[in-house]
């Protein structure tokens, strides 16, 4: 099945349900506000499609790039107020009031920069060292005064040398590998077929571990066949030779 | 005759201004009095007095070296008289090259501070990232704090090294921004008569 383009990614968002052009189309005539967009919601929604195809699109991936830095930038201005809609908003008396008291201050501060200038050139001739800001005089540190013999008692504590740590605990016990290999070997004789994850669902973890690894160890020689219908779905094992029957058998008809 | 370089008398004041001649000989920062009188371990009174004892033996043109009040301390200075024989062994990188722009948004900074970016493009119409950064490369200004909300801008402020080298003394001691240019009514009027001339 070929992948759907992004334009038509469907979106379930809280402000708008339906595909993605439909969703910037309403955007574009402003028929939606942008600040009302989730667009974190947009992204998980194709990353979720994303993991769901077999094959990387960079197509559709730089096609989705474009379009979504293209709506974050529209929300990213209507999230900051619009200077010329404010002037805009205003009665032409009081915009032109806003005018020149913006213009004041800005002649203002180029009268100050011309000010600065006048000064840095008529300073020129002022010359002095440069350096890091001075170390201001630190305060001494005073501490209160001590008791030798307790002092001397801290020491010898700390000379002391520290009691070995006991790693008893950190021990682990890993069941052979053999172990697993018999057991999954006798279920095979007598099913034709069993579920790894039914199998070892009783064991503790470590045993978990060792299981899978006497399950790789049997599928590497050959003797088994695994199969999975999705990642995480329980991982179903059968005897190759089975496996092969029923390839053959469906080959052949 | 007098000296600059004559051993000062052993007069308690005299001795307090060896110790503070001393201090800024070694400063590379103008010295507060309250810094002075820390590290001389005597009363800031006193160290003014010593101060001003040595203004007077640090003066132009009786000497080389002056004694100046500058960025909220003392500092010395080399005479104006010698600044050629000064230019000819240094340059001096952190004036050099300011551009308009840049003076402007110094400007913006040294009066209304600490103030933010996006408030000094919104004063100059125009995005003010470049002489920014330009200024905090120089050390005119320098980082003061957030706008308060989150993701707030980055407000600066001037710096001692601004005060320093523009021989202010303090930011008090820059001109009165009223003093500078016409104020808000003049110009609307201006402008006014300018939107009347266009629609008549």
């Amino acid at each position: 099945m070929p992948p759907t383009p992004v334009r038509e990614l469907e979106l379930d968002l809280d402000a708008f349900e339906g595909p993605f052009d439909l969703l910037l189309t309403l955007l574009l005539k402003e028929a939606l506000e942008p600040r009302e967009v989730d667009v974190s919601g947009i992204v998980l929604a194709f990353v979720e499609r994303l993991a769901g195809t077999d094959e990387l699109d960079l197509e559709a991936c730089g096609e989705f790039l474009v379009l979504v830095s293209a709506l974050l930038e529209l929300k990213a201005r209507a999230l900051f107020p619009d200077e010329a809609a404010e002037l805009a908003d205003l009665e032409p008396e009081q915009a032109a009031e806003e005018l020149a008291r913006r213009l004041a201050e800005y002649r203002r501060m180029k009268e100050a920069a011309a000010w600065l200038a006048e000064r840095l050139a008529s300073e020129r001739d002022r010359w002095f060292r440069l350096g890091p800001a001075p170390l201001a005089p630190r305060g001494e540190r005073r501490l209160a005064p001590q008791d030798p013999a307790a002092l001397a008692a801290v020491l010898r504590a700390l000379g002391a040398p520290p009691p070995n740590v006991s790693l008893a605990h950190m021990a682990l016990r890993f069941p052979p590998v053999s172990q697993f290999l018999e057991r999954f070997r006798a279920l095979l004789a007598r099913r034709r077929l069993f579920d790894f994850d039914a199998e070892v669902r009783e064991l503790s973890r470590i045993e978990q571990a060792v299981a899978f690894l006497a399950l790789l160890e049997l599928r590497k020689s050959g003797e088994i066949a695994l199969s999975q219908a999705a990642p995480f779905a329980p991982i179903r094992v059968s005897s190759s030779d089975d496996e092969r029957t029923r390839t053959w058998t469906a080959r052949s008809a | 005759m007098d000296s600059p370089l004559r051993l000062i008398a052993p007069n308690p004041v005299d001795r307090l201004a060896r110790t503070v001649e001393a201090l800024l000989v070694v400063a590379s920062t103008p010295l507060s009095a309250a810094e002075l009188a820390e590290a001389a371990q005597d009363e800031p009174e006193r160290v003014e007095t010593a101060v001003g004892l040595l203004a007077e033996r640090y003066s132009e043109p009786r000497s080389g070296i002056v004694l100046e009040h500058v960025a909220g301390g003392y500092a010395f200075r080399a005479s104006r008289d010698e600044a050629e024989a000064c230019a000819r062994l240094f340059e001096r990188p952190v004036e050099r090259g300011l551009s308009p722009a840049a003076l402007e948004t110094l400007a913006i900074v040294a009066y209304l501070g600490p103030c933010s970016r996006p408030e000094v493009a919104r004063i100059r119409g125009v995005a003010a990232d470049s002489a920014v950064a330009s200024l905090v490369e120089r050390g005119l200004i320098a980082e003061a704090g957030r706008e308060s909300g989150p993701g707030g801008a980055v407000r600066y402020r001037t710096t001692p090294l601004f005060e320093r080298v523009f021989g202010l003394e303090s930011l008090a001691a820059l001109p009165r921004l009223d003093d500078l240019a016409e104020d808000a009514d003049a110009l609307r009027e201006r402008l006014l008569e300018v939107a009347s001339a266009r629609a008549s």
